[in-house]
């Protein structure tokens, strides 16, 4: 019987043949990740509560994100109370080391056709890798850490198409905007959404790690890709198990929930308008907004691939005046590379601000938060009234590209112009 | 006192629910500032017993459980909606908030006074006469929820496991 890469992962982890959407299993996971908000600080006491141990310390990573770099008091002493916890329970843990969803992959801990938790809204980040990966609470993580298992209703599967290959200047990000806008914040129906098509194909590993971590704003509880030779590549890059893969594929004949077909090649920039991802147009219809900050940040948009592109916009252009450019690339080696290639010279010789490789703004639970009446033009997931600073503050999510392209004219601006040193 | 309907429109996010600049302290500052962004006086008005009702997508985002958590620290007695975002469903569950689904809730205005009944899945609302049938919890939440949340079912299965090892 044909299955889609949903049902095989599920189905292995629950210890069955085949399962069917819809019914309720028990699935043994195969990694719980947690960060230092919902990780230590909630679940111990319900490990204390209930008596129990970790079901295998060897199968739990936590990484330190979200209250990086330990700005305030409160902050500080949540992660003391992190790496202390790290140590007595002995797990892996990536400390200071950038935002858990790409950190987990650059660590070698994911593998296709894992079944994963992880305490995070963008824990389906994990399904660029093939791994079957969603999030969940403080409470549930614990049940996780206690028992090993986890109940799940076996989703369907909404397959997203995208043929053709997207035309220079236009990325995984804008793809995602659009579907945003097309499908809704609620249009993966909790479901397992999986990508696929030749432009799916042709994309990086970090570009299609940015389709699978925006499957959190479509209300998927997954976004799969499907391993293939790019994948397998990069993971060896990372020293990751690679294991049998080829399998690891949503059959020609499985039944599918929903199938949509998109043309890549007609998309344009997108940028979404406050206060929701789903408030997306193309740039060329929605552009022009004065703005005062552009953020390049987060696990959405800070990755190697997107510093290159913001700074490809950036390189030989000024920051338009009185626009303030932060960025806060999403991993320390990512950081790394960037200043290798000579990419974070870009940055600070257009006079951007880098903050520490962390959540920052985009969780906003620190001191960096946007003022009151601030318009931002940011490369994070979610523009939600009030999450990154002032409830009077205005959030246009867009890629780095576009990000960039903003910054340099002081508006929201077609990153297309700037291309190959275009248009000063 | 009767209890009274809060009521709210589509996409509540969780960074409404839980406001990021918050959550470094504790779940009573969170909940003092719970949904200030959309209704600044849902705090310090909202009583034990009383009900949010809303639309499509009710909890979206984070997943941060203080969303749910904070709503049931209020003494909130049950979300009922047209849906819920997946993560902040389990978390509700797993803190023992009901959250209960009805396809039409056009009948509900602010303010009615209404009651939950999570047992009989409805929702009453007392000077309408209109009872709004709810649909029914999955068996296994169900006994979660009967249990208190997760960690009391789990304290329960630990329990029986215990005593079964004994004997």
């Amino acid at each position: 019987m044909a299955k889609t890469l949903a049902e095989k992962i599920i189905a292995r982890a629950a210890g069955r043949d085949r399962v069917t959407p819809g019914e309720v299993v028990t699935a043994k996971v195969d990694l719980a990740m947690i960060h230092d908000s919902g990780g230590p600080r909630r679940v111990e006491p319900i490990l204390k509560e209930l008596g129990a141990g970790l079901f295998d310390a060897s199968k739990v990573v936590l990484i330190s994100d979200h209250f990086v770099p330990g700005d305030t008091d409160e902050g500080a002493r949540i992660l003391e109370l992190t790496r202390a916890w790290a140590k007595e329970r002995k797990v892996a843990f990536h400390d200071g080391q950038g935002i858990c969803h790409v950190v987990l992959p650059e660590g070698g801990h994911l593998s296709p056709g894992m079944f994963v938790v992880g305490g995070d809204s963008h824990s389906p980040t994990g399904g660029a890798f093939g791994a079957y990966m969603f999030g969940v609470g403080a409470t549930e993580m614990a049940g996780v850490l206690a028992t090993g298992e986890i109940w799940i209703r076996v989703p369907g599967t909404i397959m997203l198409e995208w043929q053709n290959r997207l035309s220079r200047g236009v990325t995984a990000k804008d793809m995602m905007l659009a579907l945003c806008g097309r499908l809704g914040m609620d249009g993966g129906k909790y479901q397992a959404v999986q990508y696929a098509g030749e432009a799916i194909t042709a994309l990086s590993m970090q570009e299609r790690m940015t389709l699978s971590n925006m499957a959190a704003e479509l209300g998927a509880q997954a976004g799969l890709i499907a391993p293939d030779e790019t994948t397998v590549a990069w993971l060896e890059g990372v020293g990751a198990a690679v294991g049998d893969w080829q399998d690891l594929t949503t059959d020609p004949d499985a039944a599918l929930l929903e199938h949509h077909v998109f043309d890549a090649a007609a998309l344009e920039p997108q940028v979404a308008a406050p206060h929701s991802p789903a408030n997306s147009a193309p740039v060329t219809e929605a552009g022009g907004t004065a703005i005062d900050v552009a953020y390049v940040g987060a696990c959405t948009g800070a990755k190697y691939e997107d510093l290159k592109n913001a700074a490809s916009i950036l390189r030989g252009h000024k920051l338009a005046p009185g626009v303030e450019l932060m960025v806060a690339p999403s991993s320390r080696r990512d950081q790394d590379r960037a200043e290798a290639d000579g990419i974070m010279a870009v940055f600070e010789e257009a006079g951007a601000r880098i903050l520490p490789n962390a959540c920052g703004i985009c969780a906003g639970y620190g001191t960096h938060r946007l003022g009151e009446d601030v318009t931002c033009i940011s490369s994070t997931a979610r523009n939600f009234k009030g999450r990154m600073g002032a409830a009077s503050s205005k959030v246009w999510l867009a890629s780095p590209f576009t990000v960039a392209a903003s910054a340099v004219a002081g508006r929201i601006a077609d990153p297309r112009d700037f291309l190959d040193g275009g248009r000063a | 006192m009767t209890s009274r309907v809060f009521l709210f429109g589509n996409d509540i996010d969780t960074d409404q629910l839980a406001p990021g600049q918050y959550m470094r302290g504790g779940i009573d500052e969170l909940a003092a500032h719970c949904l200030e962004g959309v209704r600044p006086d849902f705090a310090s008005t909202v009583k034990t017993g009383d009900v949010v009702v809303a639309g499509t997508n009710f909890g979206m985002g984070s997943s941060r459980e203080q969303a749910a958590e904070a709503l049931r620290r209020l003494g909130v007695a049950g979300v009922v909606a047209r849906s819920f975002a997946g993560i902040f469903y389990r978390n509700a569950i797993n803190l023992g908030l009901p959250v209960m689904i009805a396809s039409d809730l056009s009948a509900v205005t602010d303010g009615d006074p209404a009651v939950l009944d999570v047992e009989e899945g409805r929702l009453r609302l007392m000077e309408k006469g209109i009872d709004i049938a709810l649909e029914p919890l999955p068996d296994n939440l169900k006994r979660m929820l009967a249990d208190g949340g997760l960690v009391p079912h789990l304290k329960k299965r630990f329990a029986a496991e215990r005593k079964e090892n004994d004997t």
